[in-house]
């Protein structure tokens, strides 16, 4: 029933794709194309286009825009709804639950994820041995979580480390193969210019049994309320951007991201892919993927065997 | 204008029926012109500008005159709050200008005031007493330059825009030309200067609420000397949008002053200079 409904909205709605698109194909930005430059390899930046080794640092400078704002942003474009959708993760993680655990937290820039699965081991199950490795690539966003993880009980000890890093590419050297129990990665992989390449990074760093876990934008299937979303999307989130951070192209950008990413099953094919064990090809209980509101966000979860 | 470009696209996917004339617009612009995810099918017009539907209009105006009554210093904002209010009084601008040769000028020449554009140097060698000469004076004396004025982003019509952008960049030269600074005092003055003059709603905004964020004191000083002088001075005064300034770096200033119908405010309090070099 997930299939026909989805393959429904593909179909009887093939002009919103592409009312949504730019195409003025002619200027592309930002970086023009050099006579003799060998930038064949391109890749998307919201609905631009551009070549793949630049796309790392144009993500890098959209964070650092907004790394002070973040978490009012946050707040203010889902209203307060994504602390609801990170509650949902982290509990349905149950970290601590079968003693303590070593996790990794990409793109964990603020801290969010990383404080939750703390408290969550501490208040749930006594447990002050787990520990989180928060990585991201941006240094600004990491001094946003080190500032907030001050004002906590984790300053200063071994629950929590902030290392800089691209998720792509983990140095052997500071992440061993085989070390985590769990590997999480929330609103931060579609960030990432390579999908399958951080997939085969988490793949490496997590111990056989250990848990793979990414929240992320994805699509919603209702096309009403798709619509209805689309409209918030694309009309009130660049305006809070410029109202409150002074930064309309930034959220615009990051609108354009959520709808450029894989959907549901081929995202949990791709997991698949990187040698994961995954639910079925469905939603829900036993599924490799759960729907938060209908779509909007999405908890997609592999098991390395 | 902008309703013909809708209607011409609501035909079929984004630009590809667009008129030549559009597309070619579009392709020429320069490479700090974003490109933007339009959901209501609008395309930008012109570098930095920012389609609104209704709907996005009012949410742009709520937020943004919030944001500039309690942060001031967002001048975005404040820019904002400019470009959303200035629907009605833009084309009666515009026509002033078209009704004087001098207007034509502007309007067909587009002349942008920065430091790119200007040229400083030569300005600040010209005699004491001429335009040019007094403008560099001024821009030195109360620390500030040309180049920190947002672009116009909430205005539909190209041609329009234009004329908030001018009136923006020309804000500096209303200052100087009637000898005030830059405190929060002399701005309201210019405001209600601006507002005798243009009739800008913004101007009549800042000019209506400004005051409530000085003390009693100065408040008093604005609507006893500076208010008078403005209304009297601004209302009677030439069209000041109309003056293509670059063209008159070499006039006396006392000379422009009579011909403008302009005269000066009551004193100030400039600020104390920088270094004593």
């Amino acid at each position: 029933m997930q299939t026909a409904t989805r393959k429904l909205t593909r179909s009887a709605f093939p002009c919103r794709r592409v009312r949504l698109d730019h195409t003025d194909a002619n200027a592309p930005r930002p970086s023009p194309d050099t006579p003799g430059s060998s930038q064949s390899r391109t890749t998307h930046f919201g609905f631009q286009t551009v070549p793949e080794d630049l796309k790392e640092s144009l993500v890098k400078n959209v964070f650092s825009s907004v790394a002070t704002s973040y978490d009012v942003m946050n707040d203010a474009m889902s209203m307060g709804v994504h602390r609801l959708w990170k509650d949902e993760y982290v509990g349905s993680l149950k970290p601590g639950a079968k003693g303590p655990l070593r996790c990794i937290d990409l793109a964990g820039g603020t801290g969010d994820i990383a404080l939750r699965i703390l408290d969550h081991a501490r208040e749930n199950y006594a447990d002050r041995e787990t520990s989180v490795d928060v990585v991201d690539i941006n240094p600004e966003m990491l001094k946003e979580g080190y500032k907030r993880f001050k004002k906590t009980m984790y300053h200063n000890t071994p629950q929590v480390a902030f290392i800089e890093s691209n998720a792509q590419a983990l140095s052997k050297e500071q992440f061993s193969d085989n070390t985590y129990d769990l590997y999480t990665i929330a609103f931060g992989i579609r960030n990432c210019t390579s999908i399958p390449d951080v997939l085969k990074e988490a793949y490496r760093v997590l111990k056989p049994g250990g848990t793979f876990a990414c929240l992320e934008f994805s699509k919603v299937d209702n096309p009403l309320f798709g619509m209805l979303y689309d409209q918030y999307s694309f009309s009130v989130i660049p305006m809070l951007g410029s109202i409150l951070a002074g930064d309309r192209e930034s959220y615009q950008y990051l609108v354009e991201s959520i709808r450029k990413f894989p959907s549901q099953p081929e995202f949990a094919t791709m997991i698949a892919d990187a040698g994961f064990a995954i639910g079925g090809m469905h939603e829900g209980k036993g599924g490799a993927w759960t729907n938060l509101w209908n779509g909007i966000a999405c908890v997609h979860k592999g098991v390395k065997l | 204008m902008s309703a013909a470009f809708r209607l011409s696209k609501q035909a079929a996917s984004a630009s590809s029926r667009v008129i030549p004339q559009t597309r070619n617009a579009l392709r020429t612009v320069s490479s700090a012109f974003t490109q933007q995810a339009r959901h209501s099918s609008s395309q930008p017009l012109y570098p930095g500008h920012v389609p609104l539907n209704w709907f996005e209009h009012a949410f742009m105006l709520a937020g943004s005159s919030y944001m500039a009554l309690t942060a001031p210093a967002r001048h975005d904002m404040v820019a904002a709050v400019g470009d959303l209010t200035s629907g009605p009084v833009l084309p009666a601008l515009r026509d002033q200008m078209l009704a004087s040769p001098e207007g034509r000028r502007i309007l067909k020449e587009r002349p942008r005031i920065n430091t790119q554009t200007v040229d400083m140097q030569k300005l600040a060698s010209l005699p004491e007493g001429t335009l040019g000469r007094t403008y560099v004076t001024w821009l030195e004396r109360c620390h500030v330059t040309p180049d920190t004025r947002e672009p116009v982003h909430y205005v539909d019509d190209p041609e329009l825009a234009y004329v908030m952008q001018r009136y923006r960049e020309s804000h500096d030269f209303y200052h100087c030309v009637v000898n005030l600074p830059v405190d929060v005092t002399s701005e309201l003055a210019v405001k209600f200067f601006e507002f005798a003059n243009l009739g800008l709603p913004m101007a009549g905004f800042a000019a209506a609420f400004g005051h409530l964020r000085i003390s009693s004191a100065k408040r008093q000083r604005l609507f006893k000397e500076y208010v008078p002088w403005a209304i009297k001075c601004g209302g009677s005064a030439k069209s000041l949008i109309t003056v293509y300034w670059e063209q008159r770096w070499e006039q006396d200033i006392g000379e422009l002053k009579r011909e403008l119908g302009l005269w000066d405010a009551p004193e100030a309090k400039w600020p104390k200079p920088r270094s004593e070099s």
